[in-house]
């Protein structure tokens, strides 16, 4: 609408024809947006599309680190379909995607609810509860490694001193515990995001809609399922796609907690490929397992936002 | 309000108790993190005692490292890469935003596309070819390979977050600014960009924070001592071999969290405020 008057400002030229003016050029709508936006768009295109594009080109080479590739066609994927380790890590991805984003749900669904009362303090706490989300992952996670120490961790002095159990699980050193402390760490990283995000959407919600509800005989579960979740749902469908997507490619926890062990127990694509590339030395492998990600990681999202378009209509 | 008064019994059931709960579940690791970091080795290895209390409180896992390692640098190298990358980002980010929000131009709706499907590239697709780009361009082990490379997780984000910001400012003030015959760059710079103070610092505290939170990317392109970030200079050389210096890695984990914290501790609200609009506006 405002591009209706100004773009009539260098118009009037037009009819006199006067010789070419650089600064009225720049002016022109059009040529000052593209100006603006080619420099950044140019940096992104070298750092993130050119990356992305030699990733693929890289999947199809074999290329161990410091010589020249030789181009092998799919021979990479092939290999890797073929490998036990990685059908383990597929599943891993899926087990620690899943668990720990319904644990992040559920958390952060109850979380926000708690908090959308009135209380006193609710600024503080609620800034104090974002803590987790905040704190570099890497050294919040290294006082998580000490919790769950083999020898020294916290939890299993209180389940021997309390007489729960004698030694008390190792929660590293056990393929299912290990699995089960990573998505535990990952709920605990990520529940204050989806608390915060979801009590954002949860405060849009006009308190006459549960007024009525009430009036109409509506009880608490019935106002909550017929209420909040209806309206909570675009929110619900940002924050889980984020969470996926992140939660599925994740390499920190699990670098710094488990570095894909006991036995490949942990390893998830990223770690995986990490370990293949970097440590292994065989970047062209690496990069196909790292290129596997994108199609469940696709097929989860399209998935997502077929069940939010099939539940509007 | 109405059903607000069945007394303190049933409020503390339905809040302080929760609460409560998810107040230990969030914030018991950082008690655990202060409290190991002052424990005497002693104390720290010995599976008779209590360990939720400091029996002897001490320093020497502090001095020891900030004396033996490394630590002050690696922080003086985070801080310096978090801030030039916030900055780049910020700047990159307006100049992609200004003209998608505020303007039409053929090619826009591809832009803003473009712009979505970076932010959502996951990071671990793209470090193997990276790594081998910046050590072509001969860029391995020093903070330019990070200071390149950070924004490029950023710019999405803050181009993402200050349009959002910028679609709410109303258009009369810019247009009498064009009507006085001020240029574009001059109603941009001295017109719209200060009425948008609060969008920058929530794009640029949640920049700020995504960038001392790295890790990929410096633990692959930073292998020298001399060059790393706190978080890779922790986990590479606090863990030597087998042994865990748990003590110094504490006061690390510690001393590294405190200005992430009193920075953002400045600036909740708008921190909060970037962080659900993402959310709640789409």
């Amino acid at each position: 609408m405002a591009s209706a008057h100004t773009q009539a400002l260098p118009r009037p030229t037009l009819r006199r024809r006067p010789a070419f003016s650089l600064r009225r050029w720049t002016e022109r709508e059009g040529v000052f947006s593209w100006l603006m936006v080619i420099p950044p768009a140019l940096f992104l295109m070298a750092l993130v599309g050119y990356p992305f594009v030699y990733g693929i080109w890289l999947s199809l080479l074999d290329r161990p680190v410091a010589k020249p590739g030789v181009f092998i066609g799919l021979d990479n994927f092939i290999t890797a379909l073929h490998d036990p380790v990685f059908w383990r890590v597929a599943q891993n991805t899926f087990v620690y995607t899943f668990a720990a984003t319904a644990l992040k749900m559920a958390g952060g669904l109850a979380l926000a609810l708690v908090m959308n009362q009135e209380f006193r303090f609710k600024n503080l706490i609620r800034a104090v509860m974002l803590l987790p989300f905040i704190v570099p992952t890497v050294l919040s996670t290294i006082a998580w490694m000490w919790i769950l120490d083999p020898s020294f961790s916290v939890i299993n002095w209180f389940l021997v001193h309390w007489g729960i159990t004698k030694p008390g699980p190792s929660w590293l050193g056990n393929p299912g515990w290990a699995m089960f402390s990573l998505i535990m760490v990952n709920t605990w990283r990520g529940l204050p995001f989806y608390a915060i995000t979801l009590l954002a959407g949860l405060q849009t919600i006009s308190p006459e809609l549960y007024e009525a509800a009430t009036i109409d005989g509506a009880s608490t579960f019935a106002r909550f399922r017929y209420v909040t979740v209806p309206l909570l749902k675009p929110v619900i469908f940002i924050v889980t796609m984020f969470s996926v997507i992140f939660t599925f490619s994740d390499f920190q926890l699990v670098y710094v907690l488990t570095r894909g062990g006991p036995a490949n127990a942990t390893h998830l694509f990223a770690t995986y490929a990490f370990d293949v590339a970097m440590s292994g030395g065989q970047f062209g492998l690496g990069a196909s397992i790292a290129l596997s990600m994108l199609p469940p990681l696709a097929l989860l999202i399209a998935g997502m936002a077929w069940y939010m378009r099939s539940e509007k209509t | 309000m109405i059903v607000e008064k069945r007394g303190f019994r049933a409020r503390s059931l339905k809040l302080w108790l929760p609460l409560g709960f998810f107040m230990i579940f969030n914030l018991f690791p950082f008690y655990w993190m202060a409290i190991t970091s002052l424990k005497p080795n002693s104390e720290l290895y010995s599976r008779k005692i209590m360990p939720l209390i400091v029996y002897h409180p001490t320093l020497e896992h502090f001095v020891n490292l900030l004396s033996e390692t490394n630590f002050l640098l690696w922080t003086y190298n985070t801080m310096l890469v978090a801030v030039v990358s916030t900055a780049i980002s910020l700047i990159f980010g307006v100049m992609l935003a200004y003209p998608l929000a505020r303007m039409q131009f053929p090619g826009a709706a591809l832009i803003s596309f473009a712009v979505a499907a970076t932010y959502l590239v996951p990071q671990p697709l793209l470090f193997i070819p990276l790594a081998d780009i910046i050590n072509r361009l001969g860029l391995g082990d020093t903070l330019t390979s990070v200071i390149l490379t950070y924004p490029t997780l950023l710019v999405p984000f803050c181009a993402w977050l200050l349009m959002g910001y910028f679609k709410s400012v109303p258009h009369e003030l810019e247009d009498a600014a064009r009507i006085d015959g001020a240029t574009r760059l001059q109603t941009m710079f001295r017109i719209f960009l200060p009425l948008c103070v609060p969008g920058f610092i929530s794009a640029g505290i949640f920049a700020f924070t995504l960038a001392q939170n790295e890790f990929l990317y410096a633990l692959i392109f930073l292998t020298k001592t001399d060059v790393r970030t706190v978080p890779v200079g922790a986990i590479a050389e606090l863990v030597r071999g087998d042994v865990f210096y748990w003590g110094q890695l504490m006061a690390a984990a510690l001393l590294g969290s405190i200005p992430v914290a009193i920075i953002y501790s400045f600036f909740v609200e708008h921190y909060v405020a970037g962080l659900t609009s993402g959310g709640v506006k789409a």
